[in-house]
């Protein structure tokens, strides 16, 4: 057991390492960069108090350095102008276009980010599991049916649209905003007991949004996965035992057919945090998806280097957690092979 | 005369599917006495699970039973009930479903869950019909575990089905079957998927246990040698419905109805005279094949194809969680000889090696040590060093015969291109040769022409089987490898494609490798068996000396499992009973083979070897 974690903590560190310096090369690959393209419109408007600032920064961050070198600075592994400093060292870098430290632009960002999935994916769970046991143990009836059409809407409507629409209508009908993450005035503030409360109420229809798509796949998917698993053989034995029916199916076929959906949550995490983007904008939450958008845009290199491999640590860790759920909720890959 | 325990009367099974309704079960009666064993023997597609599942109405939801009853007489509290008239999920059938009737099925890995241990489904069983707390169920589950043959029953609870062998996942299900003393077992195909020294121990086991607890056995099969060694009652049925019915001696001294006669004559059975030959039940005529005649080659002096002392190894990687590594020995110094135009009957239990050995003789597989020799007439060459044309020369002469029908044949091609991609692939011919060549093989094969645009999947097994064999002689090949062509099909099919292999040896002048685990079929096709274990060839004779003779206890064991369909010769149980047939290191002198050694094969009369452990050999030098 020590063993396979010490082993996989290894191919870890380096697929993070392989992916820290995609990412990286990837954001220099267009001409420039943030501050020289700053620079030369501010050459043309004649600011040179400003200029004389970017090029401070250029200095600072080592930006006249070659890219390669950047990028060791920046992984923190070779020393910057200020020595030792980069993202083992804890230090995130700074983000040019808010001109303030990484860390503070996505700070709160980053927590909320991951509220809001979190939230999605227990939504999904909620409402998938329950329709397609349904739907798979009633296959073609009149529900199943039902299931299945209202599924598809769910997979064919695009969300940011589902959240214009709703955010449209909510306001209308019901006079409430639902944009953001709590009341605008809230923003800034410190985390009290109203402002979580607003956090919670406006929780819902990011979430119903953003977890719309991903319920309707995951119905899908559960029915067929339970589908194949009910025409299995040990169905029929537990049934032949007496079991009743909900029992009989709760206990096996569906803890079999879970399988795959634990081995995917390694996809999970990332998926949500980047295919939420566009519904970020609509809904302006304040999540991290509309900040990785603007950085990508402006070559904000740290900024969206750190996201994205923050992204990509997700990933990873998201694959170690499911392999090891899967190991200690399935007996054949905890000990197979060792017959 | 005590009531039956289930009295099945004009019981009806309709299936209603996209194509119409269907009648799987059609008035079926019969009894089952208390105590007693009732054998449904069948065909496959004749009704026979349909019926057990309708016992215990777990049947599938497009299948119902719309008339008949289906009685049970529970001797337990003298209550009866008609199974037919109750809704299958009402509180009495759950009590009679695994409490008062107990079903075990023909697979034991797929009918038990992958993911829960032996211990909790056996007990879950029994707490579903008893009122008692875990742990009693625990110390009744090690109670019945030991009865039906663990080793170490305490360990079992905790293990899972995966970590144990076929014979042991069955014992399990037996098992799990008779913790709640269930008054009817329904028995489905129990031992079709075991090893016939496994089969013979389970089929012994259940006797046991029958004649302990006294309850009464409905035993589904289509193995004629199983009814003969098991059953005291005995119901023929096809196409759903019942052809014969009687007892024991009834049915096998005195069968009356044609298809039982047809059944009894379409099964190999060992002492069948040199010359006779099975009567498949639907006669396949091959117009071509009696005109047919080798192709003019030299023939080899030697064999054929020869093996030498063939060794292969497999490194197993365990697990995830332990690093090391294993080594296993699939197969062991194994020497073959195949004469040109006749048969060499390969035979042993699953995980025996026959299959690699198969494997290697193809170059699919390397081996570790030795060499396979083929002798196309200009002397003998090692296959694994062959390159370039002579290894196409001998891809074109060595074609392989598959197992399964149904997955051995690529189900988007139809039967033209399945059967030209042969010719295809080796640029054989033009597209008007090859259409011709097609036609030939069909009609070899005993298919009609209008096969050719046809799909597999409208083909049945037996047909399929033909499909796959003439794709195989597509090339011209001078050496057939058949890897168990008969065990997936039924026994009227399985003799029709012997015999076709027959004849297609005596028209073609092929030469057969013919890999199977039934002693029987192989007596039948074969002139030279070799017995294999563990990698071991550990007897090798012509089939006449081999079966007066067998020297080798693992052959006298397999010899003695085999159930034979003749009441005369009923297995003897007790000598199977003491197990252990397939260790080397537990045969008797001068039989026993340490780990790691090979021992010798020695000749005790002309052909006829076996191979003896250090002793011996020690002895010999």
């Amino acid at each position: 057991m020590i063993r396979f974690l010490l082993r996989r903590i290894a191919t870890m560190a380096v697929t993070l390492l392989i992916i820290s310096a995609l990412v990286f090369f990837i954001i220099k690959l267009p001409p420039g960069d943030f501050l020289t393209n700053q620079i030369a419109e501010l050459r043309a408007q004649g600011e040179s108090a400003s200029i004389a600032k970017a090029e401070f920064l250029i200095r600072q961050y080592g930006l006249d350095r070659p890219a390669w070198q950047q990028y060791l600075v920046w992984l923190g592994v070779m020393p910057g102008p200020n020595g030792f400093s980069g993202l083992l060292q804890g230090d995130w870098g700074w983000s040019f276009e808010y001109d303030k430290p990484v860390v503070d632009v996505v700070g709160d960002a980053l927590w909320l980010t991951l509220l809001v999935n979190f939230a999605v994916v227990i939504f999904i769970h909620v409402v998938a599991i329950p329709i397609a046991i349904y739907s798979a143990t009633r296959q073609y009836s009149m529900g199943d049916y039902i299931a299945t059409f209202i599924g598809y809407i769910g997979l064919a409507t695009p969300s940011f649209l589902l959240a214009l629409i709703l955010l449209y209508y909510m306001n209308r009908w019901f006079g409430i905003s639902i944009g953001g993450l709590y009341d605008a005035h809230y923003a800034g503030e410190p985390w009290t007991w109203d402002k979580i409360q607003s956090l919670l109420s406006h929780l819902v229809v990011p979430t119903v949004v953003i977890g719309l798509g991903g319920t309707a796949a995951m119905i899908r998917r559960m029915r067929a996965n339970l589908l194949d698993e009910l025409g299995k053989q040990y169905y029929v034995t537990a049934k032949a035992k007496g079991l009743g029916p909900t029992k009989a199916l709760v206990k096996y076929p569906f803890r079999m057919s879970l399988n795959p959906f634990i081995a995917d949550i390694g996809n999970l995490l990332p998926q949500l945090v980047s295919g939420s983007v566009l519904v970020s904008l609509v809904l302006s939450l304040p999540t991290v998806g509309p900040i990785l958008l603007s950085a990508l845009k402006s070559q904000d290199q740290f900024l969206a280097g750190f996201i994205l491999m923050f992204v990509a640590v997700l990933t990873v860790v998201g694959m170690l957690v499911s392999d090891l759920l899967l190991a200690w909720l399935d007996p054949r890959i905890r000990m197979g092979g060792a017959r | 005369m005590e009531a039956p325990i289930l009295s099945v009367r004009q019981l009806t099974v309709d299936f209603s599917t996209d194509a119409g309704n269907f009648r799987a079960v059609d008035g079926l009666t019969f009894d089952i006495p208390k105590g007693r064993t009732v054998a449904l023997v069948g065909e496959s597609g004749s009704g026979k699970s349909v019926t057990a599942q309708a016992i215990l109405q777990i049947l599938s939801k497009k299948a119902r039973i719309t008339s008949g009853s289906l009685v049970f007489n529970d001797p337990s509290n003298g209550g009866s009930v008609d199974i037919a008239a109750l809704p299958a999920e009402s509180d009495t059938m759950h009590a009679l479903r695994g409490g008062r009737i107990a079903m075990i099925f023909q697979e034991p890995m797929t009918s038990l869950s992958p993911l829960h241990t032996i211990g909790d489904q056996i007990s879950e069983a029994l707490m579903i019909h008893a009122d008692v707390d875990q742990a009693t169920a625990s110390r009744r589950t090690m109670e019945v575990l030991d009865r039906v043959g663990f080793p170490d029953p305490k360990r079992a609870l905790g293990t899972y089905p995966f970590e144990l062998s076929g014979g042991l996942r069955q014992r399990a299900m037996i098992a799990m079957a008779l913790i709640t003393r269930p008054a009817l077992l329904i028995a489905d195909e129990p031992t079709t998927a075991l090893d016939v020294t496994t089969q013979a121990q389970i089929l012994d086991l259940i006797k046991e246990l029958q004649a302990e607890t006294g309850m009464s056995v409905l035993l589904i099969t289509h193995d004629l040698g199983v009814v003969a060694n098991v059953a005291d009652e005995v119901v023929v049925m096809y196409r759903g419905r019942i052809m014969e019915a009687g007892s024991r001696e009834d049915i096998f001294r005195n069968a009356q109805h044609p298809y039982l006669q047809a059944l009894m004559r379409a099964v190999p059975r060992f002492a069948m005279a040199d010359d006779e030959r099975l009567t498949p039940i639907r006669e396949v005529k091959s117009a071509s094949l009696a005109t047919a005649h080798a192709p003019e080659r030299i023939q080899p002096a030697g064999p054929i194809l020869k093996v030498e002392h063939l060794t292969k190894s497999f490194t197993l990687r365990s697990g995830w969680f332990a690093g090391k590594s294993r080594e296993i020995r699939a197969v062991s110094e194994v020497d073959l000889s195949l004469p040109a135009g006749k048969t060499l009957g390969l035979v042993g239990e699953s995980g025996c090696g026959k299959t690699t050995v198969s494997k290697m003789i193809m170059r699919a597989i390397t081996p570790n040590a030795g060499h396979v020799l083929f002798d196309d007439g200009t002397g003998p060459k090692d296959v694994h060093k062959l390159e370039g044309e002579a290894l196409t020369t001998y891809r074109r002469s060595v074609q392989f015969i598959f197992q399964d029908p149904f997955s051995s044949l690529n189900p988007r091609m139809t039967v033209y291109e399945l059967l030209t991609e042969p010719l295809r692939i080796h640029d054989i011919g033009t597209s008007d040769e090859r259409y011709e060549r097609v036609k030939q093989l069909l009609e070899m094969v005993g298919l009609d022409q209008r096969a050719l645009r046809r799909y597999p999947h409208s083909f049945s097994g037996g047909q399929r089987q033909r499909l796959g064999i003439a794709r195989a002689l597509a090339l011209e090949p001078r050496v057939l490898l058949c890897d168990e062509p008969v065990s997936a099909l039924d026994v009227s099919v399985q003799a029709q494609v012997l015999n076709l292999l027959k004849d297609l040896q005596a028209a073609l002048g092929l030469s057969y490798l013919f890999v199977s685990h039934n002693l029987a079929v192989v007596d039948y096709i074969a002139d030279t068996i070799a017995v294999m274990c563990r990698g071991y060839i550990v007897e090798e004779a012509p089939k006449s000396s081999l079966f007066r003779n067998p020297v080798h206890p693992y052959t006298q064991a397999l010899l003695a499992a085999v159930p034979d369909p003749d009441i005369d010769r009923p297995l003897d149980f007790t000598k199977l009973r003491t197990g252990g047939f397939s260790q080397p290191s537990a045969w008797p002198e001068p039989f026993r083979i340490e780990p790691g050694e090979f021992g010798v094969m020695k000749e005790i009369e002309p052909g006829h070897k076996v191979r003896m452990g250090r002793l011996t050999a020690r002895e010999a030098a």
